[in-house]
């Protein structure tokens, strides 16, 4: 595996930028559902996880990385799930445009 | 078509990298949220079969139990009850950092003795933020279950001793970065961090768990881009970024509600006093009103603001609120809800309650557009809330909210409060708001009281 130090320097320095502005934009009154989304997004350490378990290297890691990918994948199902539950009950007083 | 292609692996990769952002920007609005989570579980998807592709993959069968699995345990937390969604939120920051810690462990122990400079520095700081998060995030929710005391627990030099143990984590993580073949070393960048965590929270108090969530939803979004760097994997560095400057921008706005200053958040809640207050409090008139008092009041005004606390949501009133906010609409008195960003356990979670109890979310204001709409208002309705609400904090020098951004109810022509007594609030300081001759003091329990409003507006003012 080539690590491309700089490179990823760059994504993620460019990463955080985005982050910071599409976030700042967001408003308070979503901020509990942002979060759970944001935790949901973030369970993509699956990835890695599923990498680890499935290529089955040395017994340790494969079980590590089957517990990873039970913990990551119940954030992913927990997050979504919960964070359309909130975003269904915020409702505007006046009607909705088509 | 070869479907183990690198390049149709990274593919899914680039598009779900894709649908992350877009997924955050659909947030910036209620209406397209939800359009939000839609692009966020198409690209997890995308990611997750890609990630399946990889030719590395020799056997399936452990990550498919681990799969389904995970699914079935992450469905009940998904279907938890609005109230309790700041300990799921914490215990999902847990699982989360679980996940990086387990892996990175496991990376760790692959490529010794001969770990790279680089990927151990990474890999370093993947563990050490993910084990701390891990134990952190545990003992939160915990608090916020109420499982462990909620009191803020401390004791003289706990600052040193964390620091302490923060800085012994470092110097041996370094250490491991220019001889990486001590392998009997690293359960201690793994261990000490877990006590780190658990120290951190220990002398955290119940108002302070909305800076704190967020500050470990950072951790948790900075380790996992550590991760990425580990692994290569552009998806997961920006996965991670954007967790981590979601989780940063939120504690900041916490930590500025909260007159908390910023190292003070970057090193969590670490060595604030708890301010005690000062000998006791004397005896002042106060006026009280009967629920039927307060029904005449507010069907007479023209513009009421209701500010709820989380002592509303201990009491579950909202549904009881959200008859009051019907009735007073209905006959035509224009009622809106003033949020101060630390009403509730973490950031948004008081819009979460009033929202699930069917009020509007165009009702909801945050606190500057409350406040400039307060000096035009007749009556405002505090429910639950205390320390928000005491002009102390504009007024005071010597207050220990002193600088506090705070809804300036006090602004309004009338000011009613519902409380069970006049028992101090969480931060144990007297409210001057209290005493002020615009204010009526409305004795009792929230639920029960705004019922009683309710019944005086519905039933005795029905004619009109």
């Amino acid at each position: 595996m080539k690590f491309d130090l700089i490179t990823d320097l760059y994504v993620f320095m460019l990463a955080a930028f985005i982050g910071f502005e599409v976030i700042r934009r967001i408003t308070p009154l979503l901020h509990t559902p942002l979060m759970s989304l944001t935790n949901a997004l973030d369970a993509i350490a699956v990835v890695g996880a599923i990498i680890m378990a499935g290529e089955h290297k040395t017994t340790l890691s494969t079980v590590l990385g089957t517990i990873a990918i039970v913990a990551a994948t119940s954030n992913v199902v927990g997050g979504f799930l919960i964070t359309d539950r909130m975003l269904k009950m915020f409702k505007s007083s006046r009607p909705q445009k088509p | 078509m070869n479907f183990h292609s690198p390049y149709l692996i990274e593919s899914t990769y680039l598009i779900a990298t894709a649908l992350f952002i877009l997924s955050l920007k659909f947030m910036s609005s209620p209406a397209t949220a939800r359009h939000g989570v839609w692009a966020g579980e198409v690209g997890m998807l995308l990611a997750i079969v890609g990630t399946l592709l990889n030719a590395g993959i020799v056997d399936y069968r452990w990550v498919a139990i681990a799969l389904v699995l995970g699914s079935i345990i992450g469905v009940p937390l998904g279907m938890v009850h609005m109230t309790a969604v700041p300990q799921r939120t914490a215990l999902s920051h847990c699982f989360g950092a679980l996940c990086v810690t387990l892996v990175g462990a496991s990376e760790f122990y692959l490529q010794s003795p001969n770990v790279p400079k680089f990927t151990m520095s990474v890999l370093a700081m993947e563990v050490i933020l993910g084990s701390l998060t891990f134990t952190g995030s545990l003992m939160a929710a915990g608090k916020l279950q109420e499982w462990l005391p909620q009191r803020p627990i401390t004791f003289k030099g706990q600052n040193f001793v964390n620091l302490g143990l923060l800085a012994g984590t470092v110097v041996v993580a370094i250490f491991l970065v220019i001889h990486p073949e001590r392998a009997d070393l690293f359960p201690i960048i793994l261990g000490v961090p877990l006590m780190l965590g658990v120290m951190m929270i220990i002398p955290i108090g119940g108002a302070d768990m909305p800076t704190i969530i967020s500050l470990l939803n950072s951790y948790a979004g900075l380790s996992a881009a550590a991760m990425g760097f580990v692994l290569n994997s552009k998806l997961l560095i920006i996965a991670g970024a954007l967790d981590g400057a979601s989780g940063f921008i939120l504690s900041v706005n916490m930590s500025k509600a909260m007159n908390r200053s910023f190292t003070n958040v970057v090193f969590g809640a670490f060595g604030q006093e708890q301010t005690k207050a000062v000998g006791g409090v004397e005896e002042r008139p106060v006026k009280s009103a009967t629920p039927e008092e307060a029904a005449a009041i507010l069907g007479a005004a023209s513009k009421v603001i209701i500010v709820p606390g989380y002592g509303m949501a201990v009491a579950q009133a909202q549904h009881k609120v959200r008859e009051l906010y019907d009735t007073l609409t209905k006959r035509g008195v224009d009622v809106k809800f003033g949020i101060h960003p630390v009403a509730g356990r973490m950031p948004g979670h008081m819009n979460v309650l009033l929202a699930e109890a069917d009020i509007p979310y165009d009702k909801l204001m945050d606190i500057d557009d409350a406040n400039s709409d307060f000096p035009q208002t007749d009556v405002v309705l505090i429910i639950g809330a205390n320390d928000v609400t005491n002009p102390a904090a504009r007024t005071d020098k010597n207050s220990p909210i002193y600088g506090m951004p705070i809804l300036d109810v006090d602004k309004a022509r009338t000011v009613m409060v519902i409380k069970r007594g006049m028992s101090p609030g969480f931060a144990g300081i007297d409210n001057p708001l209290y005493y002020m001759d615009k204010t009526l003091m409305l004795f009792g329990d929230a639920k029960a009281f705004v019922g009683s409003i309710v019944r005086e507006l519905t039933g005795g003012g029905g004619h009109a």
